[in-house]
């Protein structure tokens, strides 16, 4: 049987139907053709499907569509970087919590987003600059 | 993922007839929290229920209480949330600490303490520091609410008390007075995401002369359930802690521990290990006896 969800994404609301099995992430991609969250392994480890949860930072692929049911959903729109739109949702929620980050703050907090390119200086760097910014001080 | 019926009560009679009325026909049910154990397994197929119960929208599963003499943690509060309450904060730092070592910030968004007990890994992070800090653990049952101990919770690996039709509704705990400090340290090879290859949790109360009064110690991962080393507690009692306190102390853990060996580390290295960490776990409970608690 089909679950009938009415909900919120990015600030507008969105209805659909679903199987009880499907996924946060698939509907996000598959019936809402928001591809900035993406499936990198399914299983809650790499953080690239990353989306705010009535405003807490979690997996879309290990959340049930029919789960956010009245809630509000925020994700990050960008067609390329597998990594970048989960790193861009959790260094919001990140600098929502926390203006002023260390460095050090900064890669715990990002420790569960997994990039294979960059080493991850660059990403440390450009979350520090856009705080500096944030804050009003020249980045 | 195999089919199965989503269903999300929304009311603690609603979410007890559903169970009843599940059990009644036999229905496999799983119950979902935060669904970052529950997920994962279903999607590796090692469970197909035929129904998902959500309990999020229970409002005592999502509690986060104090009422004087206790806390009240309820059994779908994500993890993000439980370890910014500022009594988990203060007076459980050790508490708080196992919590934050759950997963990645996403992890957390989700996973809950109640999830974590029910799943009943050995390596589970919260259980030893539940346990050390006198946790018991709320439970619906059809009639109405049973209470038991969390070291009488879990009951072996991924297996837990809970009969066919029970859910566990809240963990709730003393909040401890005056002279007590709680920790909690794992080991692992990696510093994030990674899971315990040996974890120990202590609570220590200190008598006003500065004596040990009472020491819970419990130790995770090196049994196929997380439990109370009471002889190590035992070891620190009538002490004030001195390097031979110590000593005995963990010499009783790794007496007390069964470990395994597989690639995470041998049957050894984990006794070792779980003697190192019980000396630096009770040396920093004992420095947040004195210095009042938070990290
Ligand atoms: C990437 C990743 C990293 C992780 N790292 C760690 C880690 O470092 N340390 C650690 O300990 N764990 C870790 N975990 C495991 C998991 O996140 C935790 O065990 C978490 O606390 C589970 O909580 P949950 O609310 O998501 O549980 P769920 O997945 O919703 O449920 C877990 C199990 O318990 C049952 N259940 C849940 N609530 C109840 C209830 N109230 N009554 C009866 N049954 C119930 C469910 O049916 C299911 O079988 C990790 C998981 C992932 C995906
Ligand atoms: S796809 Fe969700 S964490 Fe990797």
């Amino acid at each position: 049987m089909k679950v009938h969800v009415q909900t919120e994404v990015n600030g507008e609301a969105v209805e659909f139907l679903c199987d009880p099995t499907t996924t946060l992430l698939e509907v996000l991609r598959d019936n809402l053709g928001l591809r900035g969250s993406k499936e990198g392994c399914g299983t809650g480890d790499c953080g690239a499907c990353s989306v705010e949860l009535d405003g807490a930072l979690a997996c879309s692929c290990l959340i049930l569509a029919a789960e956010t049911q009245g809630r509000s959903v925020a994700t990050a729109g960008l067609q390329c970087g597998v990594c970048t739109p989960g790193i861009v949702v959790a260094a919001k929620h990140l600098l929502e919590q926390d203006p002023n980050p260390t460095e050090e703050a900064v890669r715990y907090f990002l420790a569960g987003n997994l990039c294979r390119c960059t080493g991850y200086d660059k990403i440390i760097r450009a979350v520090l600059d856009a705080a500096a910014e944030m804050r009003g001080e020249a980045a | 993922m195999q089919g199965f019926a989503y269903e999300a009560p929304s009311s603690l009679d609603a979410l007890r007839a559903r169970l009843a009325a599940a059990q009644g026909a036999g229905e496999l049910t799983q119950v979902l929290a935060g669904g970052t154990d529950l997920l994962v397994q279903m999607k590796q197929g090692q469970r197909a229920p035929g129904l998902i119960l959500d309990i999020k929208r229970v409002g005592e599963t999502q509690a986060l209480t104090v009422d004087g003499e206790s806390l009240t943690i309820g059994a779908s509060v994500p993890a993000a949330k439980a370890k910014a309450f500022p009594l988990v904060a203060e007076a459980f730092p050790g508490l708080a600490h196992a919590i934050d070592l759950i997963g990645s910030s996403q992890i957390q968004g989700r996973a809950s303490l109640g999830g974590n007990l029910c799943n009943a890994s050995p390596a589970g992070d919260t259980i030893p520091a539940l346990i050390a800090n006198g946790f018991e653990a709320q439970i619906l049952t059809a009639g109405g609410l049973r209470t038991l101990p969390v070291e009488a919770f879990v009951t072996g690996v991924g297996k837990n008390a809970l009969a066919s039709g029970e859910v566990l509704l809240a963990l709730k705990a003393p909040v401890p007075g005056p002279r007590s400090g709680d920790a909690y340290q794992r080991f692992t090879p990696r510093t994030e995401m990674d899971i315990a290859v040996v974890g120990v949790g202590a609570r220590l109360t200190l008598d006003d002369a500065g004596v040990i009064a009472s020491a819970r110690i419990a130790l995770g991962a090196v049994a196929p359930q997380a439990f109370l080393a009471e002889a190590a507690g035992a070891a620190l009692v009538g002490t004030r802690g001195e390097p031979e306190a110590l000593e005995a102390a963990a010499a009783a853990a790794m007496a007390a521990a069964k470990p395994i060996s597989d690639k995470r580390g041998s049957a050894d290295f984990r006794r070792r290990i779980c003697g190192v960490l019980v000396k630096r776990v009770v040396a920093q409970a004992l420095e947040r006896c004195t210095t009042g608690g938070a990290k």
